[in-house]
Parts: C-alpha cells; structure tokens; sequence
C-alpha cells in the first residue's frame, strides 16, 4: 500500500503543481481588477462581502478514504476550532462537507449544521468540473443569502511528512496581500470592469476550491505513504518479535520430549 | 525591431501552452473578436465560446476554447480557460459529445439571457468546425 500511495503521490503531486500557474494567474488578475475598481460601494458582492458577518458557512475538503494517518482529523481539528469560535461568538454555522470521511468525523457533534455533502468517490482523478459543482453549490447559496462568510478548509502540501491545514476566505475575498507593483498599470477593460470582474469571482470560488482539491489529493497521498510506511515497519518488527517466540517455544516443546525421553530410558 | 511576443496559455490542470514567437493572436472575446498583435495596451477582457488562432513564425494554430480570460500586459499574454482543445486533435465525436451537452444545458427552462447566448454561441462555433 505504501508503494501504491507513492506512485499516486508522484501524479497528485504533479497535477498540484501544473495547477498552480491557473490559480495564480487568476489571483493577480483579479488584485489587479479590484486595484482597478474606483468605487468600491458598487463593487460585486463575491468580493466585498454583503456588509454582514452572521452566518458562516464552511466547507471542509477531506479525503473519502481511510488509512491515511492523521490527514483528516488534521483538518477536523482544525475546522473544529474554527466552528468552536464562530459558535462562541453567538453566529449561525453552516457546513458542507466535501469527501465521506469529512462527514462521518463530523456528523456526531454537528450533524444539524451540515447542509450539504458531497463527495466524488467516483472520479478517479481530481478535475476541475467537480470543482465548478461545489463552486456553483456555493455561489447559488450565497445568491440565496443563505449566508454571509465562507471559508473552505483543506491541507496544503508541504512535503510527503508535512502537510498544514489551512483555512481560507473565499467569500468575501481577502485582498489584503496587494502587491505594491501591481497596481500602477492602467488596463483596457472590455466589457466594463465590473462586468468582468462579477463574471470572473464566481470562476475564482471554483479555482479556488480547485486548488484545495489538488492540495488535499496530493496531501491525502502523502500522508498515506508515510503512515503506510510505518505500519509496514511496526508489522515487520511485530513479525521479528514473534519469530523468535514461535522459535522458542519450539525448541521448549522439543527439549521437554527429549528430556523425557532421556529421563525414560534411564529409568530403565 | 521583432514582431513577436509571448503567449501563454493555462487551463485549471496544467499549462498548456507556452510559446515565444507569436504575432498575432486572435482571440473570441465577449464583445468581438479582437487581434493581438505586438504593443498592444495592457487588457483584460474575457472571452466566449470561440477559436482561438495563433499566428507565429512556425505556422499558425487554432483552438477551440469553451470560456477564459485573457490578460495582455508587457507582451505577454496570458489566456486563461477551463476547457481548450488544439483543433488538429479534436475528432468528431468529441465535437458532438460537447454539442450534446450544450443542447441539453439549452434545453433547461431556468437559464438566463446571457447563458443562452452563450450556449447559441458554443453550438453555432461548434457547427462551424464540424
């Protein structure tokens, strides 16, 4: 299994990282169209957020399957927290749950608050319409005002050892790490700024959720390889241990015949 | 002075195409469709269901593109899309099977004006290079 979980790391691994110029590109046009944007009390509501903070809705990304060492209770814990907070705080807490594991980790506690679950057991590799349905999930929710926040939850992938929960804003955007070279360009826009601007956020909230996907699959395949590779250690000093018991008793059970062998004969 | 600049092309999987030595490019944007030669102003618009083509001194080439952005800064272009297939590559089922798709999205009763000229769009593109 450890072998299988490498080989399907080395393709996550790479479709994360072919996945990254996408959701970058789409990142630096859209600081540059919000630069753009002269009157923010006009701006879309996917980027400025509709002036509430009461409901919060949180998508949780695990894997579907198991044996993956502490992959999704990582992010579990995590969203917990977060949950934790927005609870204490006196909000309304909304959850969709993207992967079964997500779900059965959490239905015990906040099973009430789980609106939606998805999962894409049947895809085998992660590709981006999935992404676009649970964009399009959470873009008609937010239409609906079913809620005001939505942050999605997700393990980034550092290395096969370490993989970071991460949790992100996505409604309203986070536009707080502008770059300060960015914004002296003066663009042509066609259509109007605005028009593009309420076209493309809907498609960032799918890229975005994209990403985390990639992120996950390959996170999700590391740390199977890594808690592989230590239940195949741990099994193979259990199987050391209990050779040498087996041997043992072995040779006890061979000694006592001979012994009393011997101690027959010389009765004699 | 050259005449080429660098396009660049990237779907959510992976880049797809890097090349150097364009000049032109011809994208179908959403009000029409606009060419791309060197110097152009720094634009960003997006684009509907369409061919892209691309001029450079190796040949030309064409695709077909479902939806994208494009962002032309500093001779670069960058065209950012969900769904582009090289046309040399495309067969004709895989014209039908996104021909059937959009005919069944057409066929939904709660689409909106825009998503319908969209989807007119994408079949009349379709048609086109079938």
């Amino acid at each position: 299994m450890k072998m299988v979980a490498a080989a399907k790391l080395r393709r996550a691994q790479e479709s994360a990282e072919k996945g990254r110029p996408y959701s970058d590109k789409m990142n630096n046009i859209i600081l540059n169209l919000s630069n753009g944007i002269s009157d923010i009390d006009n701006a879309p509501k996917l980027l400025s957020g509709n002036g509430e903070d009461k409901v919060h809705l949180c998508v949780v990304m695990t894997s579907d399957r198991g044996l993956c060492g502490g992959f999704n209770t990582n992010i579990i814990k995590k969203a917990k927290l977060y949950f934790q907070k927005i609870l204490d705080e006196g909000k309304t807490l909304k959850i969709i749950t993207v992967g079964t594991k997500g779900y059965d980790q959490l239905k015990r506690l906040y099973g009430d608050n789980i609106i939606e679950r998805i999962s894409f057991k049947e895809s085998k590799n992660v590709n981006y319409f999935d992404a676009e349905k649970v964009g399009k999930i959470v873009i008609e929710k937010f239409d609906k005002n079913e809620f005001d926040v939505c942050a999605i939850f997700y393990n980034q992938f550092k290395n096969v050892i370490t993989q970071i929960p991460q949790e992100q804003q996505i409604i309203p955007l986070k536009t707080s790490e502008k770059e300060e070279n960015s914004s002296e360009d003066n663009y042509e826009f066609e259509p109007e700024e605005d028009e593009i601007l309420s076209n493309l956020l809907p498609k960032n909230i799918s890229t975005q959720i994209f990403k985390a996907m990639l992120e996950n699959s390959a996170s999700e395949q590391g740390s199977r390889m890594s808690a592989m590779d230590n239940a195949t250690r741990n099994a193979g000093e259990m199987v050391d241990k209990l050779t040498i018991e087996y041997n043992r008793s072995r040779q006890a059970a061979i000694t006592k015949e001979l012994i009393e062998i011997i101690s027959g004969a010389e009765s004699l | 002075m050259s005449e080429e600049y660098s396009v660049e092309i990237v779907n959510p999987e992976k880049s797809f195409l890097s090349k150097n030595d364009v000049t032109e490019v011809v994208v179908p944007a959403f009000e029409g469709e606009i060419g791309i030669l060197k110097d152009h102003i720094s634009i960003i618009s997006f684009l509907k269901p369409g061919i892209i083509k691309i001029f450079s001194k190796s040949g030309e080439e064409s695709f077909y593109v479902n939806d994208g952005i494009i962002e032309f800064k500093d001779n670069n272009l960058s065209i950012l899309t969900s769904l582009i297939l090289n046309l040399k590559d495309i067969n004709k089922e895989k014209i039908s099977e996104i021909q059937k798709s959009a005919e069944e999205e057409l066929n939904k009763s709660e689409i909106n004006d825009q998503e319908k000229y969209l989807l007119d769009q994408k079949l009349e593109v379709l048609k086109s290079i079938n």
